[in-house]
């Protein structure tokens, strides 16, 4: 479980981009993040495992306060808190086992590391990921080979090779076609539901958003604006996030996508 | 569909506004000042016609050696020198790669803390203030003619050239590859392990052979100067008026910095 308490960042410049956020993930809570473009919801995300420093309040996984980690416990907390990205950020020039066991690099010393001598229990664990995600051959490719569906489900892979108690998703689809973009929101969902995995994801697509989310959280100039059920965002909701903007006739265009809302694990591995 | 009159007339001339010199009058008299300046200096440096007269006879003869190389008369000095030279341009390049990668990423601001930044600066700013014929000049006063003194100014000359670059290809890595590894939990070992070097690997291969080429080519330099290898046999042919011999220790110099060209941009393509 997650709880965040009046968690705020302002950055050097003098920019508040983020105020007073409070909110609880409970364990298997999906929740979609969505805002305009400089809403704070990448620093949100990143204020959870302190990629980004925030200025003040609380922020609690499980019974651990991460506000004030040394940079020892710091290490100790981030490899419980898998984090997936936009543009996948995955290491170009490595193979794509070596991207995937490099979530467990919190659990190894450095030499061994070095020598990529991970322990038995992790290669197979790496070995059954890749098989997940449907990249089962692929994992002596190097990661600038795949296709960019192939390197994000690398990169969801990498995150859940730390078995971890929390997600943190930014802009999984960003760079994606649109069925892709399902696909992996699919994926994510799926491995959510299967390890009861509490998952924040920072999403501009607000249909894609609705569809695989069980809560929404709407940020807007760094404030939470709403805070409900995925069916409760109506177009009044969306104006105060975003503006003024045709919604019903947005929601039109995207319907005739959106008809497939669970599809079985096998349907997982398609468009390899 | 009828032709809708032109509302508006648009300028149809267009030029790129002047980036450096705004001003249009101060433009006129900068530029004006620079010719006048130029003309000026090159009418300051005095040529002795006849000097030049004498120095192209010179020349010619040189030329003349040059067509005609001898290997054979002082071979045994030109194999002694040239073995001499690339035993000092090899071990000075793998000395000064050593030394360099630790400096080097001390020296990249987004991998050290601030006083190990500036520390490793400085070095790098020692080593790159002083060209190589100086440096070669106060280590043969200390150590004595030579090639430990000519060991010592390459692999001096090294770690200031290959540091800086390495450093800045550092600070230029993709940053969400080494914060993707820092969310797993990483140590900063692991950190420059798994997200620094496969980035900055095949920059830090370049480099290092273009500077074993460039340390060949320095090593020739030095030599005149007293740090020996084939330099020192190139100043004693010269000193002797054999330019027959000094040609040939000419042409096997460019035949080797040649291969070298070669053979690492062959090796550059294969490590990409």
């Amino acid at each position: 479980m997650l709880k965040l308490d009046k968690v705020s960042k302002t950055y050097k410049t003098g920019d508040k981009a983020l105020h007073n956020a409070c909110f609880e993930v409970p364990a298997g809570q999906v929740v979609g993040l969505i805002g305009p473009s400089g809403a704070g919801k990448s620093t949100l995300i990143r204020c959870i495992n302190r990629l980004v420093e925030p200025t003040q309040g609380s922020i609690a996984l499980g019974d651990t306060e991460l506000t004030g980690l040394n940079r020892r416990e710091l290490r100790r907390a981030r490899r419980r808190i898998g984090m997936i990205f936009q543009e996948y950020a995955l290491v170009e020039r490595l193979t794509v086992m070596e991207n995937v066991l490099s979530g467990r690099l919190g659990y190894v010393p450095a030499w061994r590391s070095y020598l990529r001598k991970f322990s038995p229990d992790d290669i197979a664990q790496a070995f059954s990921l890749l098989d997940r995600v449907g990249l089962a051959n692929h994992y002596n490719k190097r990661a600038d080979a795949l296709s960019g569906g192939q390197r994000q489900r690398v990169g969801i892979a990498r995150a859940l090779e730390q078995n971890p108690e929390l997600l943190l998703v930014d802009e999984p689809t960003a760079s994606l076609d649109p069925k892709t973009s399902r696909q992996i929101m699919r994926l994510i969902r799926t491995a959510c539901r299967e390890r009861n995995l509490p998952a924040i994801i920072n999403i501009h697509d607000v249909m894609l958003a609705q569809q695989f989310s069980d809560r929404i959280i709407g940020l807007k100039a760094g404030e939470i604006v709403f805070d409900g059920a995925p069916d409760a965002l109506t177009d009044e909701v969306l104006t105060t996030i975003y503006g003024d903007e045709d919604w019903t006739q947005l929601r039109g265009d995207n319907a005739e996508q959106s008809t497939d809302p669970e599809t079985p694990a096998v349907d997982l591995a398609e468009g390899v | 569909m009828a032709e809708e009159p032109m509302a508006q007339s648009y300028p149809t001339r267009w030029k790129r506004p002047p980036v450096l010199l705004t001003h249009p009058l101060w433009r006129k008299i900068i530029l004006l000042g620079g010719l006048v300046y130029l003309v000026l200096a090159i009418q300051t440096v005095e040529v002795d016609w006849q000097r030049v007269y004498l120095g192209l006879e010179r020349g010619w003869r040189f030329v003349q050696g040059f067509l005609v190389p001898d290997f054979t008369t002082r071979w045994n000095d030109i194999y002694a020198g040239l073995m001499e030279s690339l035993t000092m341009t090899v071990t000075s390049t793998v000395a000064g790669i050593l030394i360099s990668v630790p400096i080097g990423i001390g020296a990249a601001r987004n991998l050290a803390p601030a006083p190990v930044y500036l520390a490793c600066r400085g070095i790098i700013t020692v080593s790159r203030s002083f060209q190589e014929v100086i440096i070669a000049i106060l280590l043969v006063a200390m150590f004595g003619f030579g090639p430990f003194a000519g060991f010592l100014t390459l692999a001096f000359a090294t770690i200031g050239f290959l540091s800086k670059l390495l450093a800045e290809e550092i600070e230029d890595c993709d940053r969400s590859q080494i914060e993707a590894i820092r969310a797993t939990g990483a140590s900063w070992w692991q950190v420059v392990n798994y997200a620094v070097q496969p980035q900055v690997m095949p920059r830090l291969v370049g480099l290092s052979l273009y500077r074993l080429d460039i340390n060949f080519r320095e090593s020739a330099v030095i030599g005149i100067v007293g740090a020996g290898g084939i330099g020192a046999t190139l100043n004693t042919a010269i000193d002797r008026y054999e330019y027959d011999s000094a040609g040939a220790i000419l042409i096997i110099i460019i035949a080797i910095v040649l291969v070298v060209e070669y053979s690492s941009s062959y090796i550059r393509r294969w490590v990409q």
